[in-house]
């Protein structure tokens, strides 16, 4: 890297502000995915100041510039793939205001998930999108992944939850999307924005709407002999329009990996359970229950238990979101597809998974959220085996044409990023893909801002340059 | 009005057909914005034909704008050139269905009506309670960003449709976001055709989320003498686990015009608005659920209305008679009734966070008596104002009237960061007043986004924020 650049932004930062020396950047060559490169060196910014200043250093390289939250993606959305400045947002992680009557909070990007949920508590309030990484992802972050989790069933993603967003510009542009009040005047630019995976600007502050915590909660766990039953529970509960809070499904094996880790008292010899939960007025809550609970039977559960109290409540999920943490300590690498369904087609699609999974010979977990139609199958490999890595993305690419041939999407919640940019002409044509790239360049017209994302690269406009892929898994060099 | 040349009409009609191109005066005048009548009109009867035709448009630098039932052609500015009008209504089928899995794809030129006629057969709906509800079409619903009282509890179109397609300025056809609940595959470029009024595409189908219809609805109306008990009743229900379909607020002058015979003739079932004692501020909420539910929320209702009052009692009645979307039905075409109210209505749409309701809706007061003009307003739950100014005549006095209270409640606006607009006003008033409200700074990202989708300007050119 330019050594003027660094000493620039070591003048801009702090030589605290910047890390360069490779084994400080061993750290940021990954996130959440199987994706690594190496960035030429990590920024701290403190301040809006601060981005606005790195920005106009990276301009004047002509480096790419790369933002990057909790590094939890699991898309490679956060990873420098042409090299240049990772914009690291873990110090602007304040809560700068709660305004708790009007149900709003303004945070900088770094402030973590469940870390706002927290500070807004005692207020009766949450910040509803949940994804199960929430102990350690970013808002920053959720915002640019438009993130889910479970709850998003009924309480909606992270663009149901955004009302403002401050961004700075790839051209150093300062703009602020939106209104704290609702329904601004003009185009829905806040709307555009989040979900666009880092390439139209760094957000250095955001405004979101905080929901009022329901009076009542009560999580059933639906026990089932076969993975049908449970889909087939999922499909009746949605075409009997019933909405729960959240409607989570795990495969027997997946249950067998949690229990082992976590202890949260799932049955080790059942085919499948569902987590779900109702909430809202205590009235609501208790025929809800009552209503999933006799879907369930209908569709031959063994048991369905409801939760005591709070505490086997908090444990059935931790089970539930410790699953791919779970999964991860059974096998040395695994791979987690994001596919979406109609609900109706759930059934079906657990019924391919399985088949896909016998043709290959590889062990997938099922843990996902059932309830949005949104799949996680998780891919057991062995990255020492190419063979088995192989046959990994192709199991993986055979569920993703499944649901596209079902009329569903290619990813749900994690992102397109450098790990489905090859999937994105399955599902949008070129005229399609041309336009979006037109409108990231209404906000990234360089393309500096995390370039090679998306896209697939062959079609890449305002690309910088394409860096030889190192293969998935493998040790970095 | 210019006549189509021979080759344009030729032209059109090789594309849709010479049964679907329009040159009859009188049906080109019903298209008119203002004084702005176009020299034809083609309805196609595909996606396809839509961009040939918006293609052949751009070539040939014809300004088109779409159009469905022609409701709200008068909202925003007229545009600043008008050759084409686009009428979409014969793209109006129902091109998917899942019921199991609540979701829809519908082309745009579907009756809202006829839809919600489909869903009800499957006891399900899109949660579009908007005025001019007996003729919109979906399209022209969604293009206009209309907002509807029921986005208290199932929000605003940005969170129930799943994704769009559309043919840009360029004549291309393409589309965004799919038809499944979830889904971040791509930039969710539909969000922008959101009451973008037809100025980045041509919508061509929109896929909705749907919702289960509730089984059993109640209605619950408090009024009040003041503004204020009306709004701290509105704060103890945000504040409490209740979670109400609708929450509206009205201020004395809307009782009376909604309960006007005017009223009756625009929305003839009685509403429970009619039996509202004047000169009162009215709560209005309306809830749904099992039998129980609905006994709580009628129990908290009424309790935290005597709290709202100070003194105990309470002006409360409850409706049984109410079904979804239709709470209040004279409420729901506000917009419809305060233009038919006066020969020169100018409504503002403002949106304010909710604790500065009451500032706001004492600001919309102040300037409509400094201007003694007769005024309604209707404010939602969740901070949006709809404020109608009805001038008794259509003059250049009433129209200085008008602006100065308009840029009273404007200023007013900008001091408690509360947005502003002014979607309806007599025509010829439009380029005096402020009808997207200030200058915002994010206006400049809005034209750059506009280059994008419609290069040459061909779509609606000058009917939007930011001389769009
Ligand atoms: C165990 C596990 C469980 C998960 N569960 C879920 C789940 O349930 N639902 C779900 O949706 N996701 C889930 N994820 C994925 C991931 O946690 C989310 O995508 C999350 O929002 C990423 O946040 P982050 O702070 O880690 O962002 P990063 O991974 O650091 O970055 C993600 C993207 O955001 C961009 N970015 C970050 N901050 C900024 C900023 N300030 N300005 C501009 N761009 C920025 C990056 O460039 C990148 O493109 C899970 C991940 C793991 C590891």
């Amino acid at each position: 890297m330019d050594r003027r650049l660094l000493q620039d932004l070591e003048k801009l930062l702090g030589p605290r502000g910047v890390l360069h020396k490779s084994e400080d950047l061993l750290l940021y060559e990954y996130d959440g995915s199987v994706e690594t490169a190496r960035p030429d060196c990590v920024v701290f910014p403190r301040s809006m100041a601060d981005v606005v200043g790195i920005v106009r250093l990276a301009n004047s390289h002509q480096t790419p510039i790369v933002g990057r939250g909790a590094g939890t993606g699991l898309s490679g959305g956060a990873i420098a793939r042409h090299g240049g400045i990772i914009v690291s947002f873990s110090r602007m992680n304040r809560v700068l205001e709660i305004d708790a009557e009007n149900q709003r909070a303004r945070v900088q990007p770094g402030v973590v998930n469940a870390d706002l949920s927290l500070a807004v508590a005692h207020t009766g309030l949450h910040f509803a999108p949940d994804p199960s990484s929430q102990k350690a992802c970013t808002i920053g972050g959720n915002v640019s992944e438009n993130s889910g989790g479970p709850h998003t069933l009924a309480y909606g993603v992270t663009t149901n939850h955004v009302v403002a967003l401050d961004v700075v510009l790839p051209t150093g542009e300062l703009l602020h999307l939106g209104s704290s009040a609702l329904d601004p005047v003009g185009y829905d630019l806040p709307g555009v924005f989040v979900g666009s995976e880092g390439t139209f600007g760094l957000v250095t502050e955001i405004t979101v709407k905080l929901t009022r915590l329901p009076e009542a909660v009560k999580t059933l766990l639906g026990i089932f002999n076969s993975i049908d039953d449970a889909t087939e529970s999922v499909a009746e509960i949605t075409a009997r329009g019933i909405t729960p809070a959240a409607c989570e499904m795990m495969d027997g094996w997946t249950i067998r990996a949690v229990e082992d880790y976590i202890h949260a008292g799932f049955p080790l010899d059942c085919a499948a359970i569902l987590l779900i939960d109702v909430d809202g007025l205590r009235e609501v809550v208790d025929a809800e229950a009552e209503e999933v609970a006799d879907v369930c039977r209908v569709h031959r559960a063994r048991d369905v238990r409801v939760a005591r109290d709070a505490h086997e409540r908090d444990l059935l999920w931790k089970g539930r979101k410790n699953a791919f943490g779970a999964a991860g300590r059974l096998a040395s690498s695994y791979y987690t597809q994001d596919g979406v369904i109609p609900r109706t087609k759930l059934p079906a699609t657990l019924r391919r998974i399985g088949e896909i999974s016998r043709k290959y010979n590889l062990q997938i977990g099922n843990v996902f959220h059932a309830g949005d139609g949104n799949l996680h199958p998780i891919i057991l490999f062995d990255e020492r085996n190419q063979q088995q890595f192989r046959d990994t993305v192709r199991a993986a690419d055979e569920i993703i044409e499944f649901c596209i041939q079902s009329g569903g999407s290619i990813t749900g919640e994690h992102g397109v990023g450098m790990e489905k940019d090859r999937l994105m002409p399955l599902l949008f044509s070129e005229d399609d893909l041309a336009l979006m790239q037109r409108v990231r360049s209404a906000f990234n017209p360089a393309g500096l801002l995390n370039p090679g994302k998306i896209f697939p690269n062959s079609k890449g406009c305002g690309e910088i340059y394409v860096r030889p892929q190192s293969s998935a898994g493998a040790v970095p060099a | 009005m210019t006549i189509a040349s021979a080759a344009t009409s030729t032209r059109l009609a090789e594309i849709a057909g010479p049964a679907n191109v329009i040159s009859d005066p009188v049906q080109l005048a019903a298209c008119a914005i203002g004084a702005q009548i176009p020299a034809a009109a083609v309805r196609p009867g595909s996606s396809d034909e839509v961009a040939e035709i918006v293609r052949f448009a751009a070539a040939e630098k014809l300004a088109v704008v779409p159009l469905g039932a022609k409701t709200k052609l008068s909202m925003g500015l007229p545009p600043a050139r008008f050759d084409l009008a686009l009428d979409m209504t014969r793209l109006d089928r129902m091109s998917a269905y899942d019921p199991g899995d609540l979701t829809l794809s519908v082309e745009p030129g579907i009756p809202l009506a006829r839809l919600a006629g489909i869903l009800a057969g499957h006891r399900q709906f899109v949660p579009l309670a908007v005025p001019f509800a007996s003729r919109a079409t979906a399209g022209g619903t969604i293009a206009a960003g209309i907002d509807s009282p029921l986005r208290q509890y199932y929000g605003t179109a940005r969170d129930f449709v799943l994704g769009m397609e559309f043919v840009t300025g360029d004549g291309v056809a393409a589309k965004s976001g799919g038809r499944v609940v979830k889904n971040v595959s791509g930039y969710d470029l539909h969000k922008l055709m959101i009451g973008a009024l037809g100025t980045l595409g041509v919508i061509t189908r929109i896929n909705f989320r749907t919702f289960p219809l509730p089984a059993a609805m109640l209605a619950f109306t408090a009024a009040f003498p003041s503004a204020a008990q009306a709004i701290d009743l509105r704060h103890r229900v945000a504040q409490s686990p209740l979670r109400p379909l609708t929450v509206e607020i009205l201020a004395p002058g809307a009782v009376e015009m909604l309960s006007s015979d005017i009223a009756a003739r625009i929305q003839a079932r009685p509403a429970p608005a009619d039996s509202f004692p004047k000169g009162q501020w009215i709560f209005t909420a309306s809830f749904a659920g099992n039998e129980k539910v609905l006994d709580r929320y009628k129990r908290d209702l009424t309790q935290m209305a005597e709290q709202s009052t100070g003194n105990g009692a309470a002006n409360c009645a409850i409706y049984g008679d109410v079904k979804i979307p239709d709470a209040f039905p004279r409420q729901r075409e506000f917009a419809a009734i305060a233009l038919e109210s006066s020969p020169a209505a100018t409504i503002l749409k403002l949106s304010v966070l909710p604790t500065r309701m009451e500032n706001l809706l004492a600001a919309v007061a102040a300037a409509a008596q400094a201007a003694e003009l007769r005024w309604a307003a209707m404010a939602r739950g969740l901070g949006i104002v709809y404020a109608a100014l009805l001038p008794e005549t259509r003059d250049e006095a009433a129209r200085r009237a008008v602006a100065e209270a308009v840029s009273k409640i404007v200023a007013a606006c900008a001091t408690m960061d509360a947005n502003a607009s002014v979607p309806w006003c007599p025509v010829e008033w439009k380029s005096t007043l402020p009808v997207w409200g200030l200058e915002r700074g994010d206006f400049e990202q809005m034209r750059k986004l506009k280059k994008m989708f419609d290069p040459a300007g061909t779509l609606s050119p000058g009917r939007f924020a930011g001389g769009i």
